[in-house]
Formats: C-alpha cells, sequence, structure tokens
C-alpha cells in the first residue's frame, strides 16, 4: 500500500529518479538502506503509534468530562494514562523528529550520501518494531497501571499489570534510541561534504548532534533501571526492596537521570526545526548563529545535572534540593537565548505566514509558557505547593505537545514538498495550525488555574468545583484532535493530487533544497561543495527596506 | 584508497575513512555502555554505604576462587583479541584468526567457571528468597545485585563470543577482508566486557576479604 501511496512520479519517465521510484515492492522497502526510505517506514509507525496515545488520551478526557467515576473503573483509568504517557513517550515524542526528520534530512543537509551505518539504521527501524509488538502485547493483555514512571515498590511488588511486558517494551526502544543516535553523531562527525565546516552547520544540525549526545548517554540510565525493576518483579532479586534494606529512592534518580534529560531529548530537535522556519520565513540570517549553537550544547551537559526537581517531595535533602533547584534555573538560561534569538530573527525581516511559519510562532508561545512555568516548578517552595497537581501536567504538556509536536507538524509541513514531491494544501494547513494552537490552549490552560487550585493529577474523580476545567479541557482536546487528523488527512490527499513541488518551493538556504524533490536515491548528483554559513537569505545590506546596513552579528564564518 | 575495496561499504569513499568512523561509532556505543552499567554501580555504591557491615560479609560468601580465575581468564582473552585485531590490521590471517579462535574458547571457559560457580551459589543458599543463607540484614540485597550484575555481564560476554566466532568463521570462509572495520570494533566492545568485569570483581568478591 505505501509504494502507491508514496509514488508521486507516476507516469514514468517524466522526472528523475527518486529514492520512492527507486523500488516498488514491499521487500524493497522492508531492506531498504536509504536513510530517506527509513524515515517513511518511521513515520508510517510513528502515526500507528501517534493514534494509540491519542486514543487513551481521549478515555482520559472523556472520563474526566464529569466529576464521578463513570465511564472508566479507577483501575481502567489508572491503565489508559499510563498507556497515554508511555507509548506517547518512548514511541512517538522521544523518536519522533529525529527518526524522521533528522533520518530523511542529516544526511542531505551535510551533503552526503547516507548516515553513516545504514545497515544500523534499518536495524533500529526492525528493535523499535520490535518494542511496538511488546507494547502491543501489554496493550492486549491489559495493559499496566504503574504510570508512565514505573515507580517501586509499586512496579515491583504491588501493581497487577503486565510490568515486565511494559518495561521490556521500553527497554527494547531503548536499544532503537541509542542506535539512531550513534549514527546520527557518527554521520555528522564523518560525512560532512567539503566545505561544510561545524559552524556552517543548519541549526537542525546542531539540534540532531546535541540530542543524539543526550540520548546515547541518559537512555542506558533508563535501560538499567528498568532492568532492576524486571529482575526484583521478574526473578524476586531485592534491588530496591525497603524490606531488605533497599531504597525506592534509589530508582527515582536513576529514572530521573533519563527522564529529565529526556524533555530535552523531546525539544532540541524542535529547536532545530523551529530555526530553520523562522530564518526562512523571515527571510532572515538567525539572530546570534554561534549563541544558538552554544545554547543547544549548555542545555545537553547542564539537562544531565538537574533532574532532581522531579523529587523536591521525594525526601531528598533538602541540601540537595537547593542545589538541584538552582541548576534548574541555569539551564533555562539557554532555552530564553533562543527565544529571543528567534524574536531577534523576526526584526527587519519580510515575514510570510506560510503553515509552518504559524506553526514556528505557535512554538515559540507554547514553549514561552511551558518555560517559564517550569521555573515556578524549579523553586522548591512552589512545587511543594503544586507537586502531583495538574498544573505539572499543564506545564509539561506545553513543553512535549505545545512545543514538541507543533514543532513536529512544522516541520512536515516544511519538508513535505521535499519529501514527496507534492505541495499540501496551503489554505487548509494554515487553518489546522492556527487550529492546534487554540485547542492546544484550550484544553491545557485550565489545566494551570485548576492544578494551582489543587486537583491533584492521575484521579479518575474529582469534587464537583473542579468540573467547569475539566470541561473546558475536555471540549479542548476536541479540538486539539481535529486539527491533529486534519493535516494527515490533506497530507495523505495531497500525495496524489497536491501540486507537484519544484526543487525549492520556499527559495530556502540549505542543501536539501539544492537537490530534486524527491531526492535521488544517493542525494546529489554531484558532491555539494560549500563556501558560505547557513541562512544567507540575502547578503548584508541589501535587505528590503533596509536603509542602514545589518547588525554586526557573529554567524561562524560567513563571506 | 582503492574504490573497490571489497571491505568498503556505503557511503564511505576510503576504506581509511570507514575504518576510523566505525571505530568512532564504537566508541560513542562504549559510551553508552559505560552508563549503563554507571547506573548500577551507583545505586550499588549507594547501597554499600548505607550497609558496611551487611555488605562485606555478603561479599566474603562469593566464591573467591572462581571469581578470581575468571578475571585471569578474561584478562588472558582481551590480550589475544588485541592480538588478533593487530594481526588482521597487518594482514597476518592465520594469526588474527587463530586468536579469535583463542578469545572465543576463553570466553566460552569463562561461561562455564561462571556455570559451576552459579550451581554452587545456588545449592550454597545464596539465591535471596526464603532458602538464603546469610543473617545478615543487607546479604539478600548484596545478593540481588550479585545476581543482575553478573547476569548482566554473562549476556554481554555471551554477544562478544558470538560476535567473535562470527568474526573467526567468516574470516577462515574467507568472505570477510582482513582490513574490514569488524575487526577493530568487536575488539573493542570485547574490552569493554572485561573492563566491566574489572570493577565487578573488586566490588562484590574482595571486600570483606581483608580483616
Ligand atoms: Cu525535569
Amino acid at each position: 500500500m505505501s509504494e502507491v501511496a508514496f509514488d508521486p512520479t507516476a507516469p514514468h519517465g517524466v522526472h528523475p529518479p527518486s529514492y520512492l521510484t527507486a523500488g516498488h515492492t514491499l521487500r524493497s522497502w522492508l531492506t531498504t538502506t536509504d536513510h530517506k526510505r527509513i524515515a517513511i517506514l518511521y513515520m508510517l509507525a510513528l502515526t500507528l503509534f501517534f493514534f494509540i496515545g491519542g486514543i487513551a488520551a481521549a478515555l482520559i478526557r472523556l472520563e474526566l468530562f464529569t466529576p464521578a467515576g463513570d465511564l472508566l473503573t479507577a483501575e481502567g483509568y489508572n491503565r489508559a494514562f499510563t498507556l497515554h504517557g508511555v507509548i506517547m513517550v518512548w514511541f512517538f515524542l522521544v523518536p519522533s523528529i529525529p527518526v524522521t526528520l533528522g533520518n530523511f534530512l542529516v544526511p542531505l543537509m551535510i551533503g552526503a550520501e547516507d548516515m553513516a551505518f545504514p545497515r544500523l539504521n534499518l536495524l533500529s527501524w526492525y528493535i523499535f518494531m520490535a518494542a511496538g509488538l511488546l507494547a502491543a502485547f501489554t496493550i492486549l493483555a491489559g495493559g499496566v497501571e504503574t504510570g508512565w514512571t514505573f515507580y517501586t515498590p509499586l512496579a515491583t511488588a504491588f501493581a497487577n499489570g503486565n510490568v515486565l511486558a511494559a518495561a521490556g517494551a521500553v527497554f527494547v526502544a531503548g536499544f532503537s534510541s541509542i542506535a539512531t543516535g550513534v549514527n546520527l553523531i557518527a554521520t555528522i562527525h564523518t560525512q560532512r561534504a567539503p566545505g561544510m565546516t561545524w559552524f556552517r552547520l543548519p541549526l537542525f544540525v546542531w539540534g540532531m548532534y546535541t540530542v543524539s549526545i543526550v540520548i546515547v548517554l541518559a537512555t542506558p540510565v533508563l535501560a538499567m533501571a528498568l532492568l532492576l525493576i524486571m529482575a526484583e518483579r521478574g526473578l524476586g532479586l531485592p534491588i530496591f526492596d525497603p524490606a531488605h534494606g533497599g531504597d525506592p529512592l534509589l530508582f527515582q534518580h536513576l529514572f530521573w537521570f533519563y527522564s529529565h534529560p529526556a524533555v530535552y531529548i523531546m525539544i532540541l530537535p524542535s529547536f532545530g526545526v523551529i530555526s530553520e522556519l523562522v530564518t526562512c520565513f523571515a527571510r532572515r540570517r538567525i539572530f546570534g548563529y554561534e549563541f544558538m549553537v552554544y545554547a543547544m550544547a549548555w542545555i545537553s551537559i547542564v539537562g544531565f545535572l538537574v533532574w532532581g526537581h522531579h523529587m523536591f517531595v521525594s525526601g531528598m535533602s533538602s541540601y540537595a534540593s537547593l542545589v538541584f533547584s538552582f541548576l534548574s534555573f541555569v539551564v533555562a538560561v539557554p532555552s530564553a537565548i533562543k527565544v529571543f534569538n528567534w524574536t531577534f530573527t523576526f526584526y527587519r525581516g519580510e515575514i510570510g505566514f506560510a503553515a509552518p511559519m504559524l506553526y514556528a510562532i505557535g512554538f515559540i508561545g507554547l514553549f514561552t509558557v511551558g518555560g517559564l512555568t517550569g521555573l515556578f516548578l524549579a523553586s522548591v517552595p512552589v512545587d511543594v505547593h503544586v507537586t502531583d497537581t495538574y498544573f505539572v501536567v499543564a506545564h509539561f504538556h506545553y513543553i512535549m505537545v505545545g512545543g514538541a509536536v507543533s514543532a513536529f507538524y512544522g516541520g512536515l509541513h516544511f519538508w513535505w514538498p521535499k519529501i514527496t514531491g507534492r505541495l499540501y494544501p496551503e489554505a487548509w494547513a494554515r487553518f489546522a495550525a492556527v487550529l492546534m494552537f487554540f485547542g492546544f490552549a484550550f484544553t491545557f490552560t485550565p489545566m494551570f488555574l485548576m492544578g494551582f487550585l489543587g486537583m491533584p493529577r492521575r484521579y479518575y474523580s474529582y469534587p464537583a468545583e473542579f468540573q467547569i476545567w475539566h470541561v473546558l479541557a475536555s471540549a479542548g482536546a476536541l479540538l486539539l484532535a481535529f486539527a491533529y487528523l486534519l493535516p494527515m488527512a490533506y497530507l495523505a490527499w495531497s500525495l496524489r493530487w497536491g501540486r507537484r513541488a519544484g526543487d525549492n518551493p520556499w527559495q530556502a538556504t540549505g542543501l536539501e533544497w539544492s537537490t530534486t524533490s524527491p531526492p535521488p536515491p544517493h542525494n546529489f548528483a554531484t558532491m555539494p561543495r560549500v563556501a558560505e554559513g547557513p541562512y544567507l537569505y540575502h547578503p548584508a545590506e541589501t535587505g528590503p527596506q533596509h536603509g542602514q546596513p545589518e547588525p554586526e552579528q557573529k554567524q561562524g564564518d560567513h563571506p | 584508497m582503492s574504490q573497490a575495496h571489497p571491505a568498503l561499504r556505503e557511503p564511505w569513499r576510503s576504506l581509511h575513512r570507514q575504518r576510523q568512523g566505525a571505530s568512532f561509532g564504537i566508541w560513542v556505543f562504549l559510551a553508552s555502555e559505560v552508563m549503563f552499567f554507571a547506573g548500577a554501580l551507583m545505586v550499588f555504591g549507594m547501597l554499600r554505604l548505607q550497609h558496611p557491615a551487611g555488605f562485606l560479609a555478603a561479599a566474603r560468601a562469593t566464591d573467591i576462587w572462581f571469581g578470581s580465575v575468571n578475571t585471569a581468564v578474561l584478562l588472558t582473552s582481551s590480550l589475544t583479541m588485541a592480538v588478533a585485531s593487530q594481526a588482521a590490521e597487518a594482514g597476518l590471517r592465520r594469526l588474527a584468526l587463530r586468536c579469535l579462535g583463542i578469545t572465543a574458547l576463553l570466553g566460552l571457559a569463562f561461561l562455564v567457571v561462571k556455570g559451576f560457580e552459579y550451581r554452587a551459589d545456588i545449592l550454597g543458599g545464596l539465591v535471596p528468597g526464603p532458602t538464603f543463607r546469610l543473617e545478615e540484614p543487607a546479604a539478600q540485597l548484596f545478593f540481588g545485585f550479585y545476581w543482575a550484575l553478573t547476569g548482566v555481564h554473562a549476556v554481554h560476554l555471551t554477544i562478544g563470543i558470538v560476535a567473535v566466532a562470527g568474526l573467526a568463521w567468516r574470516g577462515w570462509r574467507g568472505t570477510l577482508p582482513l582490513a574490514s572495520p569488524a575487526f577493530e570494533v568487536t575488539a573493542l566492545y570485547w574490552h569493554l566486557v572485561d573492563l566491566v568485569w574489572v570493577f565487578l570483581y573488586p566490588l562484590l568478591y574482595l571486600p570483606g576479604r581483608s580483616g
């Protein structure tokens, strides 16, 4: 089915050979080592998981429409939000941009033929699918009720769901993540075209590079934490068991040592995407290129040192809380730098409001709110007040959904012509982008308010005074669901009926736009040579309405 | 560099770059492996600080003979693995294949010795649970880690043995050129598995023996 749906070049012979026409059989897709085809395979898999996680979210929002627990049992509700968390975090958000857009674009952007290890790339997809099968088994066997956090002793001693299968699925998915991370790092180090120096890399590539470092160093710690949980539950080894002197807090330390950096695993790729969109649709160089790079590097390092802010009420020492609180403020600085720099990129730009730009602007707004409320949670007194309330739920959904998913949709629209060779319908896309912003705001803003009023998370019934907020959130979720489904419909439509895209429909800079759409199997007819930095949308001094020269700014080695 | 070299794969343009890239890639992966074991060792270290007496008593109950023999076996295997990797690079086919064979056999020997040790542990009441023999409060905790850590190490070693044996087989059949980066990559992985044991041995077998 996929090879028919993704074949935009019929009739044959009219268009140059593309990676899509390189083979038409299912076998040619399942044995491909072409990074572009593997990206498509990942996209299909992720779409499926996005649906599964979305159905779980729909169940949650339906249940919460009324204060009483009527649709689901208490246990069923626990299983629904665990399913939502596990699937959305590990089977959608963590892999999302790196394995699809990253896989597709990094070799193109650096002027390479393929990833450094093409067969490892394919293997990572099969590992991911194996993990997906385990996850599907977990669901079919009745699910699991530990929450996505797998806290012990709940997960090891008391839960009666399929903890082993669920933890095993996440464990296996980790190998796929690590393989992708190793591959991206090695590709960016070794496959750059002549002249593509480190400070000429598009920021999307920097996003992929820094996220890969976080993936490679954080994921194994989660793997070990889950392995120890499985050993305790499955083999009866007392690892975290307090009855034998074990310490459940140590599990929390291991878990959050991964899961805080996991937030950056989800958001660093978005930073890269947004930098590409903002520059293209403001027709501007990025403001402060080098600072954007250092900000990402800073995040990927300091992001490893702040996990304790998830444990302020777990009984950690108050001195540790103090240090973790301080470091959590420190890690917010580079995110703020990025928001300021995107905003300054608009300054004196020729701003166009194509759909990808609308997604980017929505991202900047929602990410800013998510980041600022993160500072609330980084300060211990406020955190103690709102721990385990909907305030926290709202905060991280602003980052992961308002941020990462908006960026994913924005990037998907932006590179859709390159990936498929077809243009999407612009009016529908703008409508979907605006709808996504408002649907998101209606869903999650009420959660800040009710969270601050004390509505705890993970309850399937609640006092009637919170109903108005829950009804608002559930109604917003309906809009949001529509805004997610609509692009799937018109993007699928465009595969057959969309207008053909030229090589560079956005007049964007970047090597990926210099080859044909869709690209040929080996990406470039001749090896590209790079002589300038990224985002040279117009030479200095010749920008429209620019009486005076561009402000001097450091941007790698510009000509 | 010859474009037609049988060991050259896409997307690499020269064998030299390919070797550099493969070795760089495995180093990145080994960094990941280090973090994997570091997580468990951190937890182990914290618990040992909390329960010094129980952990020392439990460590004394491990069989230091099995542990020490296995340490010697594994260190020797790293030597033969290093020789095999260097010999492959230098094009010394017979030496490379012979050393690969010895490495795989030493790895197997480790697993056999470990198997006998596990058998003795099980019979000696060192499996956490109702039949556990030691009285000290945290001793079961120690043995929880003993089984988990040595088990994970054994899985790593098994993967290593399969990889080394695969190299030897393909090298012997002539389907894998000696210039392939696979030799160095496998060797680096093998050394890491060895290195993990170098940490596990003093942490699990040696404490509590001096007093
Ligand atoms: Cu965090």
